[in-house]
């Protein structure tokens, strides 16, 4: 059970269950830098899971989780919390802006949680909401902007700290087609531009498709889609 | 509209307030508590003055000894009555020696017969008193057989500790004050007897403060779930219910709420009513039938309470619409505006300003003003809050991200913070100015004692007449008694009746008389006059005069004939310098050795006899009682106090002490609610932020941080409105102003462990729903 | 759609006559378009002749529906085959994949790897088209947009397919 050559992030026979619900059972993953893995599957197939566990959420009941050549399991909260700090990014389906801070703010948010003075991280979040064209809202509270305004910001957050992987979660799940396109393509180009790991769990197949390679998950199990027949 | 649909959404309205699982019982039952205890308060309040008025005729029904001397003629129908006040610890008794003088004697209020020589009826207090351990000294002192007890209608509270006894030979004694002959009981020139302007004050703002946390916190609870609320409504208009039903709707919820709470305030007040039946306050207890509220009252407090629930309901839902697919506030809520704010604590300054310096000797307080003033202060606070809170979260900068979090959550709903401190805020407020009040009227009646505790602790008036040296003996033989000074009192004039001129006459060994003046030097058969009293003039000049005839004892016109005792101003007086005496007064007049004085005069005298005792001997001060009534049963003794009222407010301290703190505790609750509600909302958010590797630490200081800024602003507040109230109600009875910072910073610690405990319990679900399962959609 | 490998794929259950062999396609495929009895016998003979098939008897009374046709080896390498290359991705292949599914399920292969193996193709092929819309102008753009949302609409059927197989497997082979 070692992870394939070269990945940056993979996880082997991942088992997670939730009371008498199993999540994932024996589910497989490996990504490598630079790479955007879209994961599909049905709701409840236990896609999200997946995206928990890799991204040392949710700790799995059984299986390995190494990033970077290190065993997530054998890590500490404090330790998880502080990589998803400073190597992960997040982006998710909504709920994730906090309403009382504005744009600016919420952006540097997770450079202020790395303990980035005030005055530099907004100066770096303003780089990256430029970056996504949203600049323009700095001043403004997400209850102020639109859905797809909103979501390119907390792109930028999720990018702000120059993350290895950056793990989306349904990102343009409450967008229109052209808003949700729009935000893919700033987030794929800016991923890659850092050369970023990318974890999309999407059920959109045009969403998918600006992935470079396809997991299906379902019923705990995954597949990859490249190693069919 | 129909009635019946009224009726319908009102129904409909009850039914979501107890809907909605446990959080919505938890809501219903804090509601129902917040109002009951509101209405049990004010049923209380309603009962007082009837409970002051019951007292108040029982107290005259009893009155026998005015102190006006009448010239009342021995008949079968006079009766003698003698005051036999007695202290067992730190307890008043009060005591009656009845002597009926024919078979149409009054009987006395609650006694059936007269208790014979030798038996006594006693209240029900005294007799468990009597019957308890550590009793035996009092029960020495009041060794007659117990034949009954007093009845109701002769008590003016369920603790009052009294006994009749069977009274002989009272009637040389008679004076009017310690004994008189009288024909009925009661007041026979009742006047409105007047209650201590002070002890008014107390009672009114004690009320005040009591009530206005509670109704803020009513205000609040009505208040609980509003956002929950709206949701419900915005679902029910989607299925095609109407905005005025609505509204009826969300008012049957409150109704439903504050129903409850008037169930609950009856039983906390029939409770209460029981409960203050078996406690005294104050030296004062009461019959729970005294405390029957007045039916119109208690009547406009339960239909007043309910509707002030639901107006509160309908003026939060100003500005509020409820559409199908969600609330929309109307008006982006202006910036609060601070001149009619500070208008409500000025104008209940200025209510209160009038009356400053007025104390207890220039009159009354008018009540209306007092109560409007303190109102009017206390809701300036509910109303500066919001303002304050807003002005000074605007201008908080930066700081952590916990400190961020907080800060701008606060600047974005500082008028929810504020709202949900105003409660405590008010409470605080309130009680640092009533322990600021009761420390000052405390320290007052120290200083009014001006006895000299270090020379002795006990004085003992004898009865006119009484053999002193027998006594003296007695006293120095009792346990505890250290040393004994007896100075025996008169007063002469140079007339047998109405005279002009006058001096006094004291009677002591040199021991006893060095006390009073400063003496040259002393020996048993020596007289000194006072030679530089400063209020007797008359004494040098008497003194000057040997051989004039003074006549010891003069009788007044009006009064009772005096004894008139003929004593001549001798030669050899030897001049003495006054000095302050025992109870700190300058003696002037004559001072007689025992073996100078004609044995005529001594029924003339008043002995009063000085005790220094060891306090390291238990009960000492009963065993100087007990000996002073076996020596002369109606000499009267009495303790002096250094702190003469030290432990006196004490219990009513404890007491409003415990109650700020119950009150708080309430509005905790109800923040601890509103915490976890609002917390639960933002679920979703909470997991987000630990996704991305937020500190449980960060998050958790953030909602200290939320509800410590408010409350601390609170308490600011709180404590400049209770210090200036304070320190008004001071200025009104006329007592030095003095901070007790003791109490202030009781209750801001009180204060700030409430936000502490209420952060404290909101961290387990917190980091409950820091969990990442908040993540999970479906 | 391939009526040939239809056909061969129906025989692997066992041998039938021409006759037998209509009814069953029309049973499970022809719904809205029965087979003519000649296009049968014309694709058995095409398969006859390139040794996939072979008359197993005849039965007396003479006539091509009185053949017995029965699959080769090479009869049942060639299904595998198709089965498992996917169908290049383009309009309207839902007959198809269709058969293809069917055909898995009454010869017990597996069908969700045909409809994964079919998912991938389809992904892939709008993974080019997202790749061109990017770099196309407005045209383009448009263009690869009305392939996407046909491809997107084929890829959910294929995902709806393959969540209800279990069913499907009911109906087909009861």
């Amino acid at each position: 059970m070692t992870p394939p050559p070269g990945s940056l992030l993979a996880a082997q026979e991942l088992r997670k269950a939730y009371g008498p619900t199993v999540a994932l059972d024996g589910a497989e993953f490996s990504i490598h830098p630079g790479e955007v893995v879209a994961v599909m599957g049905p709701s409840g197939s236990g896609k999200s899971t997946l995206l928990h566990c890799l991204a040392g959420i949710v700790p799995p009941d059984s299986g390995s989780i190494t990033y970077n050549g290190r065993e997530l399991a054998t890590m500490s909260d404090a330790q998880r919390s502080a990589l998803r700090r400073s190597e992960f990014g997040f982006v998710f389906q909504f709920g994730q802006l906090v309403p009382e801070l504005t744009c600016v703010e919420n952006v540097a948010l997770p450079l202020r949680l790395n303990g980035t003075s005030r005055k530099e991280a907004e100066k770096a979040a303003l780089t990256w909401m430029e970056r996504l064209e949203v600049d323009d809202l700095r001043k403004k509270r997400p209850g102020e902007v639109s859905g797809g305004q909103g979501q390119r910001v907390a792109v930028a957050r999720a990018l702000v700290t120059n993350p290895r992987v950056l793990f989306a979660d349904e990102p343009t799940g409450a967008l229109d087609s052209l808003n949700g396109e729009r935000v893919m393509e700033l987030l794929t180009d800016a991923a890659r531009s850092t050369n970023a790991a990318v974890v999309l769990v999407t059920h959109e197949a045009r969403v998918a498709a600006y992935s470079d390679r396809e997991i299906v998950v379902r019923d705990g199990k995954s597949r990859d889609m490249e190693r069919v027949v | 509209m129909s009635r019946g649909q009224w009726a319908k959404d009102l129904a409909m309205g009850v039914r979501f307030a107890f809907a909605g699982g446990r959080e919505g019982w938890v809501r219903a039952l804090l509601t129902a508590v917040g109002v009951g205890l509101g209405v049990a308060l004010l049923l209380l309040t309603t009962a007082v003055p009837n409970m002051q008025s019951v007292r108040h005729e029982r107290e005259s029904a009893r009155a026998d000894i005015d102190y006006s001397y009448t010239d009342l003629k021995k008949s079968d129908r006079t009766l003698i009555v003698a005051d036999v006040d007695t202290d067992f610890r730190n307890e008043d008794i009060r005591g009656r020696a009845l002597e009926p003088e024919g078979a149409r004697a009054p009987l006395p209020p609650g006694l059936e017969k007269f208790p014979a020589v030798g038996e006594m009826v006693v209240s029900p207090a005294l007799k468990r008193l009597l019957e308890s351990d550590g009793a035996k000294l009092l029960r020495e002192r009041l060794p007659e057989r117990i034949v009954g007890t007093i009845g109701e209608s002769g008590l003016i509270g369920s603790h009052e500790l009294a006994f009749f006894r069977g009274g002989d030979g009272l009637a040389p004694y008679i004076d009017g004050a310690r004994v008189a002959r009288i024909e009925r009981f009661g007041d026979t020139s009742p006047t409105e007897t007047q209650t201590d302007p002070v002890l008014l004050l107390l009672v009114i703002v004690v009320f005040v403060v009591l009530l206005m946390p509670v109704a803020v916190f009513i205000a609040a609870a009505v208040r609980f779930g509003g956002e929950r609320r709206d949701r419900r409504l915005a679902a029910l208009r989607l299925v095609g219910s109407d905005s005025r039903m609505t509204r009826r709707i969300a008012a049957g919820e409150a109704l439903a709420g504050s129903v409850l709470g008037l169930v609950f305030g009856t039983g906390f007040f029939l409770i209460g009513r029981q409960i203050a039946g078996s406690v005294e306050v104050f030296d004062v207890s009461v019959f729970p039938s005294y405390l029957n509220p007045s039916p119109a009252l208690a009547l406009l407090v339960g239909l007043a309470v309910p509707a002030a629930a639901v107006l509160v309901t309908l003026f939060a839902m100003r500005g509020v619409v409820i559409e199908p697919l969600g609330v929309v506030r109307t008006a982006k809520p202006s910036r609060r505006r601070l001149w009619w704010r500070l208008l409500l604590p000025l104008g209940g300054l200025a209510m209160l300003w009038p009356m400053i310096g007025q104390g207890r000797d220039n009159g009354t307080f008018n009540e209306y003003l007092v109560i409007g003033g303190v109102l009017l202060l206390l809701i300036g606070v509910t109303t500066l809050l919001p303002w304050i809170v807003e002005a000074v979260v605007a201008r908080l900068g930066s700081g952590g991200v916990a400190w961020q979090l907080a800060v701008r959550r606060l600047q974005l709903s500082s008028g929810t913070a504020a709202r949900m401190v105003n409660g405590v805020a008010v409470a605080v407020a309130g009680a640092i100015a009533l322990q600021m009040l009761f420390a000052g009227v405390e320290s007052d009646y120290t200083k009014q004692s001006r006895y000299d505790t270090q020379r002795a602790q006990m004085q003992v008036s004898m009865s006119r007449g009484s053999q002193l040296d027998p006594a003296v003996e007695k006293f120095q033989d009792t346990k505890g008694v250290q040393q004994v000074y007896a100075l025996a009192e008169g007063y002469l004039g140079e007339r047998r009746k109405d005279p002009d001129m006058g001096a006094e006459m004291t009677v002591g060994d040199c021991a006893s008389l060095r006390q009073a003046a400063k003496l040259p030097s002393c020996r048993d058969g020596d007289i000194f006059y006072v030679s530089n009293s400063e209020y007797d003039e008359d004494t040098p000049k008497l003194a000057k005069q040997p051989g004039r005839t003074l006549y010891l004892d003069p009788s007044y016109e009006g009064g009772p004939p005096r004894q008139e005792i003929a004593w001549t101003v001798p030669k050899g007086l030897k001049p003495a310098r006054t000095q302050e005496d025992f109870m700190g007064m300058q003696r002037g007049g004559f001072l007689v050795t025992p073996k100078a004085l004609p044995a005529a005069a001594t029924p003339a005298l008043q002995g009063q006899v000085f005790l220094k005792l060891d306090r390291s001997v238990p009960d000492a001060y009963d065993r100087v009682r007990n000996t002073a009534t076996a020596a002369d049963p109606l000499s009267y003794p009495m303790t002096w106090y250094s702190t003469q009222t030290a432990d006196r407010y004490a219990t009513i301290r404890t007491g409003l002490f415990v109650g700020a703190v119950c009150v708080m505790a309430l509005i905790g609750a109800s923040l601890l609610v509103s915490q976890l509600e609002q917390l639960r909302d933002r679920k979703k958010l909470l997991s987000s932020l630990v996704a991305f590797g937020t500190r449980r630490r960060t998050l958790s200081l953030s909602v200290l941080w939320q509800t410590a800024i408010p409350i601390a602003l609170g308490l600011l507040l709180s404590s400049v409105v209770g210090l200036t109230l304070g320190a008004v109600l001071l200025r009104m009875t006329a007592t030095p102003v003095m901070v007790d910072w003791t109490s202030m910073l009781s209750m801001t610690a009180v204060g700030a462990g409430i936000v502490l405990a209420v952060t404290l319990l909101s961290l387990p679900p917190l980091l409950r729903l820091m969990r990442p399962d908040g993540l999970r959609t479906e | 759609m391939s009526i040939g490998h239809t056909l061969l794929g129906l025989l692997e259950s066992g041998p039938r006559h021409g006759y037998d062999l209509k009814r069953a396609f029309d049973e499970k495929f022809g719904h809205d378009r029965p087979l003519h009895y000649g296009q049968v016998y014309s694709t058995m003979s095409r398969l006859l002749k390139n040794g996939l098939v072979e008359v197993d008897g005849i039965e007396p009374g003479g006539g091509p529906e009185r053949k017995r046709y029965a699959i080769t080896d090479a009869g049942i390498t060639d299904v595998q085959q198709w089965l498992a290359t996917p169908e290049k991705p383009e309009p309207y292949l839902q007959s198809t994949l269709y058969t293809k599914v069917v055909l898995a399920l009454l010869t017990r292969r597996n069908a969700a790897d045909i409809l994964d193996n079919q998912r991938a193709e389809h992904l892939r092929m709008m993974r080019i088209l997202t790749d061109r819309k990017r770099k196309g102008d407005l045209a383009d753009q448009l263009i690869c947009d009305h392939a996407l949302f046909h491809l997107e609409a084929d890829l959910r059927w294929l995902e709806l397919t393959a969540a209800r197989l279990d069913k499907l497997a009911e109906v087909v082979t009861k």
